[in-house]
């Protein structure tokens, strides 16, 4: 098994330090005055002085319900909501009409999931929506690396239209298996992740493009772990859909984004329906607001859309090649030195190859709420459990795994933390050979 | 939390394995780890409170705690009557779930206060009641019927 080298960074170096001092929750302590390592960005990252600062400012002098009113705050609230729509869409290459907020990227997907959903039902679909049909006979293609999120909107989806699911199967090493291609002339959906959340894996989405397009699938991109550590271009990869969350990339929960082709947007039924969404409203019926719009249904999250902005500004600054140099370099040393550990298995590839900051792995002889229970009491925080991918978790035959990820706050010193974390967890557990 | 009585059950986990006879099995997960258990009681005498475990069986999946407490779950509740099991079910319930702030009677619980740690650690406390909910939900099922 091939073990790679860190990439290393010359001239793309960071000040971590400084970039620590913008998160203040960095400098607190756990756990008896033990200094937090926060190694789970994978989960939620966190914010920084600047995305609060954002959020708090808006708070105190433009807030009111955006698209609404005419007032002076109502302007200049709208405005600041569009502008943040205008630098998130230009942050993953996208044109300002194709970022839909959402509440998160669950949502995002539930929403093109819902869209077909109501393209498939019964007659009178507007005719425009009719290229979403689905029904028996149809096929969905996901992955068996997915998180949950975008498995079960599928797994639903085929339920309620008759479609039928299929998905690609996991190599050995944590790749997608390609080789066993569902995709065939059925295939109307193929719905992958852009990095996977367990195993870092980062599946060439452009050859997966290729064939869904082959057969004319549409393709659904969850972008969650690719978005907040690399730089991507929407438009370049050819995705039809895609999703990211706030959360995961220093901005605030309680938004998400989906991305769609706007010809594509423009044709998808709505989800959910209300006020803001309209064009026209009669009691017999309404007529709908081109997208965007069309899928903001009611007062949308506003502050947490400026604190989104912020955070892509906050990232732009930085460069996400140098976030993606940075955050590679850890993820090479922490496979480096955990496959050094006796006991230890990675789950996923194990070199940093085609593959993202996040590290999963086993402990022999150490159930992972264990392990985490003694890196706890040091301070260390990481996901453990199945991590929203119980499916994956099977494939490899385990029931849960210990993950560390990591964000651009992140340092060596945290990750030899983790090391040396890991060996004491072993000690206790008296799995040290 | 880790004390040694603990680790001691976790490594040698006593009345391990699933047996006959039962009037019930079930099986629980933790979905938040996937930890796993597979419970069989078996009931014999009496009806409803008065009826004695006979029997608390189990195949477990999963961390040290919810090993270890599944574990002592069977030396505390089997020769019992179902009345006092749930009692002693009930006391250890509120000391895992009491945030410390119960105190926790020795002579109810014997070897379970070990687990009084637990109530520190929310994200743990599930994985202390894994076994002993187990085999609540096991006994109301074979007293509506059973599940063989």
């Amino acid at each position: 098994m091939t073990v790679l080298a860190p990439t290393t960074t010359s001239g793309a170096t960071l000040d971590v330090a400084e970039i620590r001092a913008d998160f203040p929750i960095l400098s607190r302590t756990v756990r008896d005055g033990k200094p937090l390592v926060y190694l789970d960005s994978g989960a939620t990252s966190q914010r920084p002085r600047q995305v609060l600062d954002a959020e708090r400012t808006f708070l105190e002098t433009s807030n009111a319900a955006v698209h609404r009113g005419a007032h002076a705050l109502a302007e200049e609230a709208t405005d600041a909501y569009e502008s943040a729509r205008e630098r998130i869409a230009a942050f993953v290459g996208a044109d300002i009409a194709e970022v839909v907020f959402t509440k998160n990227a669950t949502e995002a997907i539930n929403l093109v999931a819902y869209g077909m959903s109501n393209a498939s039902i019964g007659d009178g679909v507007d005719p425009a929506a009719e290229r979403f049909r689905l029904g028996p006979g149809d096929e969905v293609v996901t992955t068996e690396m997915e998180h949950h999120a975008n498995l079960i909107p599928w797994q639903e989806l085929c339920r309620r239209t008759g479609a039928t699911l299929r998905w690609f199967g996991i190599t050995a090493d944590g790749r997608l298996d390609l080789d066993n291609d569902p995709i065939t002339e059925r295939t109307k959906v193929v719905a992958f992740t852009h990095q996977s959340n367990v195993l870092g894996t980062v599946p060439p989405v452009e050859e997966i493009v290729r064939r869904a397009r082959a057969v004319g699938a549409y393709t659904v991109l969850d972008a969650c772990q690719s978005v907040p550590h690399a730089p991507v271009d929407l438009h370049a990869l050819g995705v039809d859909f895609a999703a990211f969350s706030g959360h995961k990339m220093l901005g605030p929960s309680g938004i998400g984004v989906l991305y769609g082709r706007h010809e594509l947007l423009e044709a998808l039924p709505p989800f959910l329906l209300g006020g803001s969404m309209i064009e026209m409203v009669r009691m017999e019926g309404a007529t709908y607001a081109p997208p965007p719009a069309r899928f903001e249904a009611g007062v949308p999250m506003t502050s947490q859309a400026i604190g989104l902005g912020a955070a892509v500004d906050y990232l732009s600054a930085i460069g996400m090649d140098r976030v993606k140099a940075h955050e590679n370099e850890l993820t090479g040393a922490a496979l480096l030195k955990l496959q050094d550990l006796p006991g230890v298995s990675i789950l996923g590839p194990r070199g940093t190859e085609a593959r993202g900051g996040a590290v999963a792995f086993s402990i022999e002889g150490v159930h992972p709420h264990d392990a985490s229970q003694v890196l706890d009491d040091s301070g260390i925080a990481v996901r453990v459990g199945h991590h929203c991918a119980w499916p994956l978790h099977r494939a490899f035959g385990v029931q849960a795994s210990i993950r560390a990820s990591f964000h651009v706050y992140n340092t060596m010193e945290e990750v030899d933390a983790l090391v040396a974390g890991v060996r004491r967890a072993q000690e206790f557990f008296g799995m040290v050979p | 939390m880790y004390q040694e009585i603990i680790l001691d059950h976790y490594r040698r986990p006593h009345g391990h394995g699933l047996r006959e006879p039962f009037e019930a099995e079930v099986h629980h997960v933790n979905p938040t780890c996937g930890d796993e258990v597979t419970v069989r009681v078996h009931l014999s005498g009496g009806e409803g409170l008065d009826a004695k475990v006979e029997d608390l069986s189990y195949d477990a999946l999963g961390c040290s705690i919810s090993q270890a407490a599944t574990s002592v779950a069977h030396d505390l509740l089997v020769g019992h009557t179902v009345g006092e099991a749930f009692e002693t079910l009930d006391a250890y319930q509120a000391m895992v779930q009491g945030r410390g702030k119960v105190e926790p009677d020795e002579d109810v619980l014997d070897d379970a206060v070990a687990f009084a740690g637990v109530a520190a650690y929310p994200a743990r406390v599930k994985c202390a009641l894994l076994g002993w909910l187990a085999f609540k939900d096991a006994v109301a099922q074979a007293q509506a019927g059973g599940t063989p």
